[in-house]
């Protein structure tokens, strides 16, 4: 019985340990934010990965002085990517009387926080809550979905689906889309073929797939099916193990195809996949870390240097530095962190990012508009990823004028 | 048919593997009547085995070695814990073993982190064995055939050709008898378990770096694994080999089906819609939901079959 007890009490130090080790301090003097997204279970290590470089972006926003004087600290929930756990945390958020909420991983998580924070505004009016999309990339967040309470500061779908489609080369014209069968998925799905018919109708979709999200362990049938189509190109939303064992399954399999992928260069792609995506595997990103070097970028090369000397995987996180950059301005501007004043000072907002690019955050749906880099998986550049020894390389580039869209969104803006 | 033959293969190595990590778990579980959650959990950790040791001294070492430590891990599990919650009832045994899924999830990412590990097939064997129309074969699932083909052969002559082999199989269906002849059940009991996690953890080793090596692979193949189990049947090794096989070709053959069950009603006469009663659900390829068709196999055989395929007694 005794050391059943010990047993249990170890059990628990392991969990206790689980949670005391985010970052959670009860300081005063600071802006609090809450970050929710999944630090266990199957996507642990996105959520990780992203907590990480917020916390470099933090320091980096705090050494210039913050907002108001004061510091930006995050303070950290996990939702384990389930819509139900992030609505939990969401509760202990607004007791807490955060002023922001913030999420990056999981549209459908984004989707409910969305509808929680529209609720939650307008039954307590003197307690409104801004809430910072940082990664959750379904388009219908900022269309039929848009709310007032809801900044989007990362591309959505449909603008990484511009990106994707224009970057693909004219040799290629017939393409297989294989996607994670839920919103995110279809959302990507969807996006691919309109602006497929859009840019390049000569483009042929030989077939349109979708797999249920982290279900699958064996990809090797899925890669017999893509080289019975002939396929040139096999263009995916996947991300995580969906994306992982898929590319190493067909390189396996010797299906010897591009690789256009959506999300390659998110955390642990690039050790999963390692050199058998040498050449073939690209992907969509907001910034990765040959690009100070291409652009002849000094401050932007020092940042990601600072990045490098202290992790092992890459920075992706570029307009979270540009989110940070308004937010500090909108704060200033509006004097407090009032939900209403400093949605109004973020509206419209024009803001140069590290690579000297102005990024706009659209008024009519709240969309950051910013390039997008299209970059392949090589062994000739100067800085790796994840100690692989390749790393990314830029092909094609995107402007913000190609990523204005227009917007379906109806807002309902705030009546006082 | 190009595809039919190039997914039998498949179907063949992927049910194989699956049988790798059933087999140690229907022992252990229609021995002992444990439920052992953190079987996967083994499987994960003889997949870091592996590759920690194959950084230090080569793959070749990590397939005798991790496993072998995978082996010791589940007897000292048996030993110092299950033997000890046993005389509180199953209950205790199902809530310990599901408690150590978390410890051993959550020790892997402190010691290894939540990245997946740069655990690669090693280039002796990275090569395509043949190929059939245009499509490699890759050596490494060759490979995999041959080490769980010959893990079958040997559980299969140790079960049924050697004198502990014999014991166990009476341990297995009556324990009090075998005690009352002077045999030491419990450290039966601790061999079964022991080499139940040997096999799990030799799975690892050989799928860990054919799929990839990360925190959250124990979460994956732990669900598909109790289905093998309880549709095999409780004590039937046959039982598990064939759930094993099947569930196999199953998700294999699945994702290659472009039908869905509105097409195969439509003969008859009935034609839906997306838009008809239930027509949403009907008109979806089965291979969009291929890898769900193991679970509704489950829910069929519990419904018409509870003991399962061969299973010799109720679950």
């Amino acid at each position: 019985m005794q050391r059943l007890r010990l047993l249990a009490i170890s059990f628990l130090a392991l969990f206790g340990l689980a949670i005391a080790g985010q970052p959670v301090r009860a300081a005063d003097e600071t802006i609090k934010i809450g970050y929710i997204d999944p630090f266990s279970g199957a996507f642990a290590s996105g959520g990780d990965a992203s907590l990480k470089m917020f916390q470099f972006i933090l320091d980096y926003i705090n050494a210039k002085g913050g907002a108001l004087g004061k510091k930006f600290e995050l303070v950290t929930f996990d939702d384990k990517l389930q819509p139900a756990e992030a609505l939990i945390a969401f509760k202990s958020v607004t007791d807490q009387n955060l002023p922001f909420v913030m999420s990056c991983v999981g549209s459908n998580v984004g989707s409910a926080l969305i509808d929680a924070v529209n609720k939650h505004n307008s039954r307590n009016p003197d307690n409104r809550i801004l809430q910072i999309n940082c990664g959750q990339l379904a388009t219908e967040l900022t269309n039929e979905q848009c709310s007032f309470w809801h900044f989007r500061f990362v591309g959505s779908v449909e603008m990484r689906a511009v990106a994707r489609i224009k970057s693909l080369p004219q040799s290629v014209k017939s393409v297989y889309l294989l996607n994670q069968d839920y919103l995110f998925g279809q959302s990507i799905e969807k996006d691919t073929k309109r602006f497929l018919a859009q840019y390049r109708p000569d483009i042929k979709i030989v077939a349109d797939e979708f797999i249920p999200l982290m279900q699958v362990k064996d990809f090797a049938p899925y890669i017999s099916k893509i080289k019975a189509s002939g396929a040139q190109s096999l263009l995916t939303g996947n991300y995580g193990p969906d994306l992982n064992l898929l590319i190493k399954a067909g390189v396996d399999a010797g299906l010897d195809i591009r690789y256009d992928t959506y999300l390659a260069h998110v955390i642990g792609a690039a050790t999963a996949i390692g050199s058998n995506g040498e050449g073939r595997l690209t992907s969509v990103m907001e910034d990765h870390e040959n690009i100070p070097e291409e652009e002849h970028n000094a401050e932007a090369e020092e940042f990601f240097k600072k990045w490098r000397a202290t992790h092992d995987f890459a920075f992706i996180a570029l307009p979270s530095v540009t989110q940070f950059e308004m937010l500090v301005r909108a704060i200033n501007k509006a004097g407090s962190t009032d939900a209403v004043k400093v949605a109004d000072a973020l509206e419209g907002m024009e803001q140069k990012d590290l690579f000297g690019v102005t990024n706009i955050m659209r008024k009519e749906d709240h969309q950051l508009l910013h390039p997008y880099y299209e970059a392949v998986f090589t062994k000739n550049v100067k800085n790796d990823v994840e100690k692989t020894g390749l790393g990314w390389k830029t092909e094609y580039k995107t402007t913000v004028a190609d990523e204005t869209l227009p917007t379906t969104c109806k807002m309902k803006r705030p009546s006082s | 048919m190009q595809i039919g033959l190039i997914s039998l293969l498949d179907g063949l190595v992927y049910g194989m593997l699956l049988f790798m990590l059933a087999s140690g778990l229907t022992l252990i579980l229609s021995m002992m009547g444990v439920l052992n959650f953190a079987h996967a959990s083994i499987y994960m950790l003889g997949a870091y085995f592996a590759y920690q040791i194959s950084t230090w001294i080569g793959f070749w070492p990590a397939l005798v070695i991790a496993p072998l430590l995978c082996g010791a891990i589940g007897a000292a599990i048996e030993v110092w814990g299950l033997r000890r919650v046993h005389h509180n009832g199953h209950i205790a045994e199902l809530l310990f073993t599901f408690g150590l899924v978390f410890i051993i999830g959550r020790a892997v990412q402190m010691v290894w982190g939540m990245l997946p590990m740069p655990y690669r097939v090693p280039t002796s064997l990275d090569f395509p064995l043949f190929s059939i129309y245009g499509e490699n074969f890759p050596a490494y699932r060759g490979f995999m055939l041959l080490i769980s083909g010959g893990m079958l052969f040997t559980t299969w002559l140790l079960l049924k050709k050697t004198r502990i082999g014999l014991i166990i199989q009476a341990a297995l269906t009556h324990p009090s008898m075998v005690s009352a002849l002077g045999h030491d059940v419990p450290r039966v009991f601790t061999l079964v378990f022991a080499g139940g996690s040997l096999l799990a953890g030799l799975a690892g080793v050989i799928a860990g770096n054919y799929f990839t090596t990360e925190s959250s692979m124990a979460d994956a193949m732990g669900p598909i694994v109790f289905v093998v189990v309880i549709f095999g049947g409780l004590g039937s090794l046959a039982g598990c080999f064939i759930a094993s096989i099947l569930m196999g070709m199953v998700q294999t053959f699945s994702v290659v089906a472009d039908w869905s069950f509105a097409d195969l009603i439509s003969p008859f006469g009935i034609t839906l819609g997306a838009n008809d009663l239930l027509g949403e659900i009907l008109t979806i390829p089965v291979s969009r939901i291929g890898p769900l068709v193991p679970y509704a196999l489950l829910i069929l055989i519990l419904l018409f079959r509870p003991r399962g395929l061969m299973g010799t007694r109720e679950t």
